[in-house]
């Protein structure tokens, strides 16, 4: 069977500077992985690989099967991102937003589907207000529904949370398992160990451009995860 | 087709991104105000400045009209992409199964239109502060052909610019040389309309400006997919 997201070797270089180093990476389909990570590790740039928006130096990177940078428009098609900026219009309501959006991504008739994706992250009331009009958390949901409104097989998500209030957190992390529910592979970086532990199937480090360890859920309590995360930097940096 | 082919045609993209930058300027407006009150300050600036007898007035006037024009439109291009830029809306849109250069073609239809509703409200003021009829069909022509050159190729160069920190710098300094022939072609052709010169001398600068226009698209329909390639 074709894994969600194959990464062999991969390599990324901006100029004298080596950010990933022979990273390798697997994930099957409906895993929910948790890449965990201090600043400057590489996650965001690895994240942008596997979305097309950065070319690998070198290595290779195959999503669905499907190999970047050669058949990325392939791979844009099956793939939804959600970043820290929720990549929306405040001059333009949700229901605009993701009009357009439908419309890039081809979608024949969309309307039943936007109507769809609001309800599963809540907007649904709100549908005809500017986006500008919206909370932090609440551009941060709607941005979901950005990204699985073509119905991706995969999501990658580069920190969601940032930005968050406690109760805007709660409500995306149950978007979040609704999302991953639905059978979807599910990459995302965060700081918040707590809040990954929750959700993800497997929790992978990566330090100093590699993956330094790989756990899954079944092999880590929740207590565990912070000692997991530590003892894989400690010995990456020794 | 390839397999890897985009699933939305060139023509519908562009469509669907001309229509979101128009909505949304629809409902902001604060690329138009301020190209507006930029343009109209300019015209002001010049006719106090000149202060220019009647006849001298016709011989300036189409270089006024132009220097307003690009003035106003450099302003125009920077907030075009300086918006996608800083609300990460640019990745939003690299993200797309599209062909990019409909990222392109959308914005340039977007910032022509913003270019040619300044203009539109410039002519009438401009005619009568400067007592000039500028509304001959010739003349109409070549703001419209001076316009796509310019749009054409400060779109490309503003996808650029956008990248950089000193963005708002940058883009004059890049454009300006490169839309030189643009402007020269513009002010030698509308001066010929207003002095009511002779076809065959103002025919060569028509052609260079649709040269120029034809040039500048090809190329960035060419090379913008990698301009924004990180």
């Amino acid at each position: 069977m074709t894994a969600a997201i194959a990464v062999d070797r991969l390599t990324k270089r901006f100029g004298l500077k080596t950010v990933l180093r022979g990273l390798n990476f697997t994930a099957a389909q409906g895993e929910f992985v948790a890449l965990l990570g201090p600043n400057g590790a590489g996650k965001t740039t690895f994240l942008r690989i596997l979305a097309s928006l950065s070319r690998p130096t070198s290595g290779e990177v195959r999503i669905g099967g499907a190999a970047l940078p050669r058949e990325a428009a392939t791979v844009r098609r099956r793939l939804g991102v959600v970043s820290h900026q929720p990549l929306l219009y405040g001059d333009l309501t949700a229901e605009e937003n993701l009009h357009f959006f439908a419309r890039l991504y081809g979608l024949a008739a969309p309307e039943e589907r936007i109507g769809e994706v609001l309800t599963l992250v809540g907007l649904a009331r709100r549908r005809h207000d500017l986006v500008r009009t919206y909370s932090r958390g609440m551009q941060q949901r709607l941005a979901i529904a950005r990204a699985i409104l073509h119905d991706p097989d995969v999501l990658l998500l580069d920190e969601p949370y940032t930005g968050l209030d406690q109760d805007a957190s709660a409500m995306l992390d149950a978007v979040l398992q609704e999302v991953a529910a639905q059978g979807r592979t599910v990459v995302m970086t965060s700081h918040d160990l707590s809040r990954v532990a929750a959700l993800a199937s497997r929790f992978d480090v990566l330090a100093r451009g590699r993956i330094a360890a790989s756990a899954s859920r079944a092999d880590l309590a929740d207590a565990q995860l912070l000692a997991f995360y530590r003892t894989a930097i400690a010995e990456e940096a020794s | 087709m390839s397999g890897d082919a985009p699933i939305t045609s060139l023509w519908q993209a562009t469509r669907a991104i001309a229509w979101k930058d128009l909505t949304a300027e629809r409902r902001s407006r604060e690329l138009l105000s301020a190209m507006l009150v930029f343009a109209l300050l300019v015209i002001l600036a010049f006719n106090f400045a000149l202060d220019l007898d009647p006849k001298t007035r016709g011989s300036v006037a189409s270089g006024v009209l132009w220097v307003t024009f690009i003035f106003a439109g450099t302003l125009g291009l920077n907030r075009s992409m300086a918006t996608e830029k800083d609300r990460g809306c640019l990745d939003g849109l690299l993200l797309a199964p599209i062909d990019r250069s409909a990222i392109y073609f959308g914005k340039a239809i977007a910032n022509l239109a913003f270019m040619l509703i300044v203009e539109a409200i410039v002519f009438p003021l401009y005619s009568v502060l400067y007592n000039v009829n500028l509304f001959l069909p010739g003349l109409l022509l070549t703001v419209v052909l001076g316009s796509v050159g310019y749009v054409a190729v400060g779109t490309l160069l503003s996808s650029m610019a956008v990248q950089a920190r000193t963005r708002d710098m940058l883009l004059p300094i890049l454009l300006f040389p490169v839309a030189l022939p643009v402007l020269i072609a513009a002010v030698k052709a509308s001066a010929g309309y207003l002095g009511g010169l002779p076809m065959e001398e103002i025919i060569p600068w028509l052609n260079l400006l649709g040269v120029y226009d034809v040039i500048f698209i090809t190329v960035a329909f060419m090379v913008f997919d990698f301009i924004v390639e990180e």
